[in-house]
């Protein structure tokens, strides 16, 4: 499969086209879609349109952007418009959102040709794509065993060929741990740098929108076309999209890279020893390793469980039958909300809206958010501490690798895999997860590279030498 | 009304009032009454899945207008979400300020010289519009309700005042003189019938000197004379269950209009819990004083400086004059008295003609033009029209314009000249020898029977004030 | 503090969140919520009286935008997204109560 700056070369240069390119990608998603279970919805109409628009504007010598006609799979949770956007829930079955997500209108803008929605865990709510309404996907690289989650769908799609590049969320880890499980590269961008105009919102202070991909240039090319200020996102941040392609091959030569025992300690063995194997290749390429201890880390995990609920609690209540999506008829407007909403959630958005409206009632707020609140700014101090010290942080992505379907049945199990990534969301901080190593049947480890908001340029300079270093050029 | 003796009322008005935004608070779609049902609305406002939420501008100025207008302190603050369930709110959370308001600790003064705290000025958005059909139409009874976004996302105010009212005489006034305010800040057009301003009274009753009793909120008070008419009956209410040995339940209460009573809505034990969080969709709001300036430089005179600019120009100006300078202001006819004083006319003539005729031909003012009342003023102030001449000639400009010499012509309110009006005089002192006896003994009053007598005789052409001066010269 | 958490208050958190719960599922969920709720005690046996607590991660302030109309949606292509409508308006079943 090519990666996504080749298509682009190609199609600009005429030695393809965007159609050509469109047509194989369906070729490859009807190859193993009904196995997989990878995407909910294709648009090939739409995308056949926008790739002959591309290959019309590449014969009368347009330069068409860095993503010309690169077909790319989409998380269901963006809107698009006319184009079923599920979220993977009942609730929101066969309702067409009338208007774009910023995200798609500059992927579109970049040349990029979107070609259908990819499945999730309903509502983003998951770590395995086991809670999709809609059946879960399966790891291309092991169909018996989950792709993570909750992007397993556009994990799925880039580790299954089907497409070179694919956008996902990550509100707690969303992007990297699928990017782990299935071998590629995933970032989780600096909050406010993509704009989440168009993400139905799981919990917004903690969702960003990042790229799935084989490679790491793939990765800040895509980062680089979809970021930026956007005023119809009130946290989106006010500077314009950096520059990140011009730094991947920057290397790390003096920087300092801390090695943070929070985020590895408990992982199984393979992947203590991946992250140790990726900090040698890390100083052999000229960086300073410093070990460090940052305890407050552990916290983040129960912040995390009160504040992304109680979020999504109130994200989730628009959900109530009257202006879109699933409605259960009811003598009452009350009961038919209840009857809704009753019979579009699956169990673990209940579980979580549960949690959040539990957290946020009177009695309780102070003890559980007000108190998460304090935590999520004692991360930050403590992130800043570090940062002080060091350029980024190293750690596991995940504990283990991709664990086999229903392994996971208690939610506080499924939680604790989340343990290594959710601090970076609760202090907005970028970071990325890059395949190294291998593990039990020759499954693929994920390494994190942490930094300090706005650093995705230096973390793609430190991913790309540990992809090198894996024996990837 | 009053309560029996010992008894004191207290109350706390919340009025609500809608921004004059071109758009809505978080969206552009536009702040228009009137629409059509559902034209105006947009993915944000209508609370799609994915659609976030960004401050309009011209909101926060007004909210800060509204704030210095009320002498409150304005200081950073934040947005939360409140959390319920309700078909017209479409993300089923209201955005609004909590425990950060951006106007907080003002007050209002009165034009009767009470005051009256103001605790909070804060920003919020408002609901859709249900229609219920079957049954009577109404809520109750209806089998199905349809709902209206164009109003959901509308920026409202919500001015919260201390416990501070005693009389719901003062509550009226208190909200007059802050639609007042609201409309001098070009806030609001103050059109209580579009629900431009909604008022909800917190009324409580005690015994003078005890502690705040338990009050109720009354809601649905679409009127300055609702609100009057709804405390006073509340008020009675209270006082009367007290006295059969009841207990004021805390409730929310609907008003009737047409029934004139007051009727249990929500008992406190049902209160929602709201489940208030920061909106984490927006930012702070942190208005520098650079940025405090510029809006305070925009402020317009507010009405108490306006009247107090007014009055300036009448001195020892009587009790009726003082109220008819709150009718120029709350009208905003003050250049109309203005101009006519500027032009040589007397200015308590102008302001009483301002306050009356007017006033009460405010819908058709337009065919008025400053200059034409000027010279009508003028007129009656030099004696050659006399008042009750001068009020048709306004009338008749009102209705169709014109010119004002013109038009007294035409009625035949040519000047009675002095010779005729001696005449006259002369006249009515040989018929009524009696009065004109006790006129010259001292006793003044007399003098109105006989400016009465010559206007019946003139048909309204003789001027009081010639006549008095005819009667000075005989005495 | 870890105040415990008991079938009647996740009965009432369901009924605040617009949920209907089965016997079992009320039962499930106590464990479970329970569960989570254990595991936060980790925070909440902590002294961070002295920390502001934290909402957005990035203290970003004063994001406006001009107060200027864009265009609406069309009525009819929203209506027809919508479960039921009628005269220009989303229709639902009766509504029980005045809004709070």
């Amino acid at each position: 499969m090519k990666t996504a700056v080749e298509i682009a070369n190609d199609v600009q240069t005429g030695a393809t086209t965007a159609v050509a390119q469109l047509d194989a990608a369906y070729v490859a998603i009807e190859a193993r879609n009904a196995e997989l279970n990878v995407f909910l919805h294709l648009d090939k109409e739409g995308a056949r349109k926008i790739a002959q628009a591309i290959d019309a504007r590449v014969a009368a010598g347009e330069n068409i952007g860095p993503l010309a006609g690169v077909p790319i799979a989409i998380k269901d949770n963006l809107c698009q418009t006319g184009i079923p956007t599920t979220c993977s829930s009942k609730i929101l079955e066969g309702w067409k959102p009338p208007y774009n997500a910023t995200v798609i209108d500059r992927l579109v803008a970049a040349g990029a040709v979107p070609v259908g929605k990819t499945n999730l865990d309903e509502f983003a709510m998951g770590s395995s794509t086991e809670n999709s309404a809609f059946g879960p996907t399966r790891n291309p690289l092991d169909p018996s065993r989950v792709p993570g989650g909750s992007s397993g769908g556009s994990a799925a799609a880039v580790a299954g060929d089907m497409t070179s590049i694919s956008l996902g969320s990550d509100t707690g880890g969303s992007i990297r741990q699928p990017a782990a499980f299935c071998g590629i590269v995933g970032m989780k961008p600096t909050y406010g740098l993509v704009s989440r105009y168009g993400l139905i919102a799981f919990a917004s202070s903690l969702d960003q929108i990042g790229p799935f991909s084989k490679t790491v240039m793939d990765s800040a090319v895509l980062l680089e076309a979809i970021a930026g200020h956007d005023p119809l996102d009130s946290t989106s941040l006010p500077e314009p999209s950096p520059s990140l392609v011009s730094h991947v091959n920057d290397g790390v030569a003096g920087k300092r890279i801390g090695l943070v025992k929070e985020l590895y300690e408990g992982a199984d063995e393979s992947v203590i020893n991946a992250v140790m194997g990726a900090v040698a290749a890390l100083k052999e390429a000229g960086a300073q390793i410093v070990e460090l201890s940052i305890p407050e880390l552990r916290l983040g995990l129960s912040a995390y469980y009160l504040i992304a609920p109680a979020e999504a609690s109130s994200n989730l209540a628009r959900f109530d039958g009257v202006r879109f999506g699933l409605r259960v008829d009811a003598e009452d407007v009350t009961a038919m909300m209840e009857a809704t909403r009753t019979a579009g959630f699956g169990a673990e958005v209940k579980r979580r809206i549960m949690l959040g409206t539990y957290a946020l009632s009177a009695g309780y707020y102070d003890a559980y958010y007000g108190q998460a609140l304090k935590v999520r700014t004692l991360t930050i101090n403590a992130f800043q501490k570090a940062y002080a010290q060091v350029d980024m942080l190293i750690g596991a992505t995940t504990p283990g690798v991709a664990f086999k379907f229903g392994a996971k049945s208690d939610p506080m199990e499924m939680y604790l895999n989340d343990v290594f990534t959710i601090p970076t969301n609760l202090a907005g901080d970028p970071a990325v997860s890059v395949s190294f190593g291998k593990g039990e049947e020759n499954l693929p480890i994920g390494v994190q590279l942490l930094g300090p908001g706005r650093s995705e340029a230096s973390l793609y300079a430190a991913a790309r030498v540990l992809e090198i270093a894996d024996g990837r050029s | 009304m009053t309560l029996p003796e010992g008894w004191e009322l207290v109350v706390g008005m919340e009025v609500h009032t809608e921004l004059l935004t071109k758009s809505k608070l978080f969206c552009g779609c536009e702040n228009h009454f009137g629409s059509e049902p559902n034209t105006n609305i947009c993915p944000i406002c209508l609370g799609l899945p994915g659609s976030l939420p960004v401050l309009n501008k011209d909101a926060v100025e007004l909210a800060m207008r509204i704030g210095m207008a009320l002498n409150c302190t304005i200081a950073p603050s934040t947005f939360h979400r409140k959390n319920y369930f309700y078909p017209d709110q479409s993300k089923d959370y209201q955005i609004s300020q909590y425990d950060l308001p951006i106007n907080s600790n003002g007050y209002l003064n009165l034009p009767d010289g009470s005051q009256v705290t103001i605790e909070r000025a804060h920003m919020e958005e408002d609901t859709g519009k249900s229609t219920h059909l079957g049954g009577s139409g109404r809520l109750a009874g209806a089998d199905r309700s349809l709902v209206d976004y164009n109003r959901c996302g509308v920026p409202l105010v919500e001015i919260v005042s201390g416990p501070d009212i005693r009389s719901s005489e003062q509550a009226r006034a208190y909200a007059s003189e802050l639609r007042g305010i609201l409309i001098a800040t070009g806030a609001s057009d103050g059109r209580l019938e579009e629900g431009s301003m909604r008022f909800d009274a917190n009324v409580s009753v005690r015994k003078t000197g005890d502690p705040l009793g338990t009050r109720c909120e009354i809601k649905n008070l679409n009127s300055l004379r609702s609100l009057q008419r709804a405390i006073d009956y509340e008020a009675a209410r209270q006082v009367e269950l007290i006295l059969d040995g009841g207990t004021v339940r805390q409730e929310t209460r609907h008003w009737d209009e047409g029934l004139g009573e007051t009727s249990t809505l929500r008992v406190k034990e049902d209160a929602e819990d709201y489940r208030y969080f920061r909106e984490p969709d927006l930012t702070e709001l942190v208005p520098d004083q650079p940025w405090q300036d510029r809006v305070r430089a925009a402020l317009p005179p507010m009405p108490a400086a306006r009247r107090a600019k007014l009055l300036e120009r009448i001195p020892s100006a009587t009790k009726a004059q003082e109220d008819a300078v709150v009718v120029v202001i709350d009208l905003d006819l003050e250049h109309f008295v203005n101009a006519a004083a500027d032009g040589g006319a007397e200015i308590s003539i102008a302001v009483s003609r301002a306050a009356n005729e007017l006033a009460a031909g405010i819908d058709t003012l337009s065919n008025l033009t400053t200059d034409a009342f000027t010279q009508t003023v003028l007129m009656e102030s030099k004696g050659e029209l006399s008042a009750t001449q001068s009020k048709v000639v306004l009338g008749e400009l009102l209705a169709n314009g014109g010119d004002p010499k013109k038009i007294a012509a035409e009625k035949g309110f040519e000047q009675m000249s002095s010779d005729s009006l001696g005449a006259t005089i002369d006249e009515l002192i040989a018929k009524n020898p009696d009065e004109w006896q006790r006129y010259k003994d001292g006793d003044d009053k007399l003098s109105q029977f006989f400016v009465g007598q010559a206007m019946k005789v003139t048909q309204g052409k003789a001027n009081g004030k010639a006549v008095i001066a005819e009667l000075q010269l005989r005495k | 503090m870890s105040p415990s958490l008991s079938r009647d208050d996740v009965a009432k958190v369901a009924k605040l969140a617009r949920l209907r719960l089965t016997e079992e599922e009320l039962t499930t969920f106590t464990g479970q919520l329970s569960g989570v709720l254990e595991h936060a005690n980790d925070m909440n046996s902590l002294d961070l009286s002295a920390l502001q607590p934290t909402s957005n991660p990035f203290g970003l302030t004063n994001v406006t935008r001009e107060d200027v109309i864009w265009k609406s949606l069309d009525r009819d292509a929203v209506l027809a997204e919508a479960p039921d409508a009628q005269d220009g308006r989303f229709a639902v079943p009766r509504i029980l109560g005045e809004a709070p």
